[in-house]
């Protein structure tokens, strides 16, 4: 009778301790958009800010601080094209939409599609710092040898920390993940799709 | 109901399987405790040859022995084996041995998940040790396994994932029959606040394998389908983040460093109080403090990664957090030291090794909260300081508990004396040597040497050479505990029931070596009170 009794209790503990397993096997996976939100709300990682077109047209400009905003540009290992800023800094209104220019070349003998990571240093301004139009917001496919000008809309929110005055934007250009993967299948004998 | 059992028993016996099958098939606590323990000792041979090889490396500065490549694959798998190999599996040995023992259960609750927990382990480690003779060699980005560095790992990454799965259902499987033995195979009258406090501290354990290991699980699960299947986890090109894997690993790795050295808590409460002849200062703040120190270690991880780039914020609530898990720590060493305090104390093996736990314990434990502090991290971060303190509080602290513990109830599992000579020449030698070997690193790390390198600038060699030698002579020394192990269980002088007359615990009523079967009877509630005192 003892036995049944402590057999049951222990069936039913084991159920539950898997259930605690699984359940912290999803929070590990669950961190990703946690982490995700946190690095949005704080601007960790220098993720920037979202304002949309809309948004941005609402806000009034602050004639009174000027900002330098600075452009860095890399290209990550093993992606042969050339990316660099049409102009090294600028310097800018708070409140006032800014239109600046990116410069990439493909130097490889095949089309390649890259994707550019962007990232706001100081984090402090990295929220208040909002890009309403990217070539980052999409994959970029070059053909063999082309080389494409592209436009970056972007706006500093008025709110801006009092002691802040410069701001870096930087971008890194990487392969695309996809390109990435049909590559190594072509070098793996895999039927190229 | 009882006597049913006993006829079950008895048929059983008859049955025994003998030679290997015995082994394979076994469900007993203590023949699967004697496995893990064997196992775990091989890993530590394994692994320790590794270190050899580290050490003979940097024994002078430039490349005489190994390529680089080949050095950095063995600082990875000597951290695997050694955290994973040897002492995880020694501390589930310890258990399975004697938790049963310690509560008055007749075995663990499910000894059928029991075996295949242990026989997970050897598959896990043909793996793991399989990828040494891989095109491409083993695993050599660390055991901590970030990204992208990992993925550049070759043929190996696969196999390092899949062990490291491995390994992780097994320590799940051990940690979820440990609590169901613990919460309900318990003799009546064994109060939870009765439970010896090895017993308290492996509870703790196995909460915090269960809520730790599902984590990493799923990192390194990440880490697979971003090599394999095109995920983004960790690729910043599809917008993935590769800090990221620091802060879920590390969500992992810092109840896991809680894993390894809590049940090390519980074999110092042990031996100090049986060779002090005093009953254990400050039982109950010793639970509560076990438990604080599991409820912290979930929200310290980013201590290890304050260089990463954090809001100040953080930093601060990360320090703060860390700091303040010296605070129960301080309990428990306060509550030895009191143990100790006025008792009549006699120096037999497991006492000195337990002392010398609680010393370079400390020591160590005092490394880590100058790690602790974030704006003087930024100097130590990465430097032979962090390996200096991390071997402080592994090798002196986990590994010591787990030799005295094999020293205090290897009477019990052989029945015979250890040979007391022996284990004394065995306890100076490696005192003596791992001072050696481990405190210079700290000077090595202040002066900025970085770790996990084969080649050093030259004004690092002196102190190099001498934590060297120090290795070479811990290394050796740790063939004496083979030995003493082998001649103990071939024989020697008889062992009593309670062996030490100082000791108090159910586990000392038994007859010594502990019959195959105990306790198919609970005790009744004067032995448990007896063993309590």
């Amino acid at each position: 009778m003892q036995r049944n009794v402590t057999q049951s209790a222990n069936r039913r503990l084991v159920v539950q301790l898997l259930g605690v397993t699984a359940l912290m096997f999803s929070f590990g996976y669950a961190l990703v958009p946690l982490y995700n939100v946190f690095c949005e709300v704080t601007g960790l990682n220098g993720k920037t800010g979202q304002l949309t077109q809309a948004q941005a047209d609402k806000l009034l400009p602050d004639k009174t601080r000027e900002i330098t905003v600075e452009f860095v540009t890399g290209v990550n290992a093993g992606l042969p094209w050339d990316f660099r800023p049409l102009q090294t800094k600028v310097v800018v209104n708070p409140g006032v939409v800014t239109l600046v220019s990116f410069e990439m070349t493909n130097r490889a003998t095949i089309n390649m599609i890259g994707q550019a990571i962007p990232s706001v240093a100081p984090q402090t301004a990295a929220r208040y710092f909002s890009k309403t139009e990217c070539f980052c917001f999409t994959q970029q496919p070059l053909a063999a040898g082309e080389t494409k000008t592209v436009p970056v809309r972007f706006i500093i929110d008025p709110k801006l920390p009092k002691d802040v005055d410069r701001v870096t934007l930087s971008y890194t250009f990487f392969e695309a993940p996809q390109t990435a993967q049909q590559e190594s299948n072509i070098a793996g004998g895999a039927p190229n799709t | 109901m009882s006597q049913a059992a006993t006829h079950h028993d008895t048929h059983h016996e008859a049955h025994h399987a003998t030679g290997i099958t015995r082994w394979l098939t076994t469900t007993n606590h203590k023949d699967i405790g004697t496995m893990y323990l064997v196992f775990s000792l091989i890993m530590f041979f394994i692994g320790g040859s590794m270190a050899m090889i580290i050490r003979l490396e940097l024994f002078q500065p430039g490349l005489q022995f190994v390529n680089p490549q080949f050095f950095n694959s063995m600082t990875t798998m000597h951290a695997l084996v050694m955290i994973f190999g040897a002492v995880m599996p020694a501390w589930t040995g310890f258990a399975n041995w004697l938790v049963p023992l310690m509560i008055g259960a007749p075995d663990m609750a499910l000894p059928r998940l029991n075996n295949w927990s242990f026989w997970i382990l050897p598959f896990a480690f043909t793996l793991l040790l399989g990828t040494l003779f891989m095109p491409g060699g083993a695993p050599a980005g660390g055991w901590t396994m970030y990204p992208p560095l990992v993925l550049q790992t070759g043929e190996a990454f696969p196999f390092l994932i899949f062990a490291v799965h491995f390994m992780g259902a097994s320590s799940i499987a051990g940690a979820i029959n440990i609590i169901a033995t613990v919460f309900n195979m318990r003799a009546p009258g064994m109060t939870l606040m009765k439970l010896p406090l090895f017993v308290w501290t492996w509870i703790i354990t196995a909460f915090l394998l269960i809520a730790s290991i599902p984590v990493l699980a799923g990192a390194v699960t990440m880490l697979l389908t971003d090599k394999f299947f095109g995920t983004s986890f960790f690729n910043a090109a599809g917008g993935g983040d590769p800090v990221m894997f620091q802060h879920i690993f590390w969500f992992f790795g810092h109840p896991e460093v809680y894993i390894l050295i809590l049940p090390a808590f519980g074999i110092a409460s042990a031996i100090i109080p049986t060779f002090a002849r005093k009953p254990l200062f400050g039982y109950s703040s010793m639970v509560y403090a076990a438990a604080s120190i599991a409820f912290l270690s979930f929200i310290v991880w980013a201590h290890h990664m304050f260089t990463v780039g954090m809001p100040l914020a953080g930093e601060l609530f990360f320090m703060y957090a860390t700091v303040l898990i010296a605070v129960p720590t301080g309990v428990k060493v306060f509550n030895w030291v009191a143990t100790m305090w006025q008792g009549s104390m006699t120096f037999e093996t497991p006492m000195l090794f337990a002392i010398a736990f609680v010393v370079l314990f400390t020591i160590g434990g005092f490394s880590g909260l100058m790690l602790g502090v974030t704006p003087v991290d930024f100097q130590y971060h990465d430097t032979y300081f962090v390996v200096a303190h991390f071997h402080y509080v592994l090798v002196t602290g986990a590994v010591y508990a787990l030799i005295a513990g094999t020293y205090f109830w290897l009477p019990k599992w052989t029945g015979h004396m250890y040979d007391e000579k022996l284990g004394k020449l065995h306890f100076w030698l490696s005192t003596i040597s791992v001072n050696v070997l481990f405190f210079p690193q700290h000077f090595l790390g202040l002066a900025g040497m970085p770790r996990r390198i084969p080649d050093y600038a030259v004004q690092f060699a002196d102190w190099n050479m001498v934590s060297s030698i120090g290795g070479f002579v811990f290394g050796a020394s740790q063939l004496l505990f083979v030995w003493g192990i082998v001649k103990c269980a071939r024989g020697g002088e008889k062992a009593t029931a309670q062996v030490w007359e100082g000791a108090h615990g159910l586990e000392w009523t038994v007859p010594s070596p502990a019959p195959y079967h105990t306790f198919s009877e609970p005790p009744d509630a004067s032995t448990i009170e007896g063993g309590m005192r």
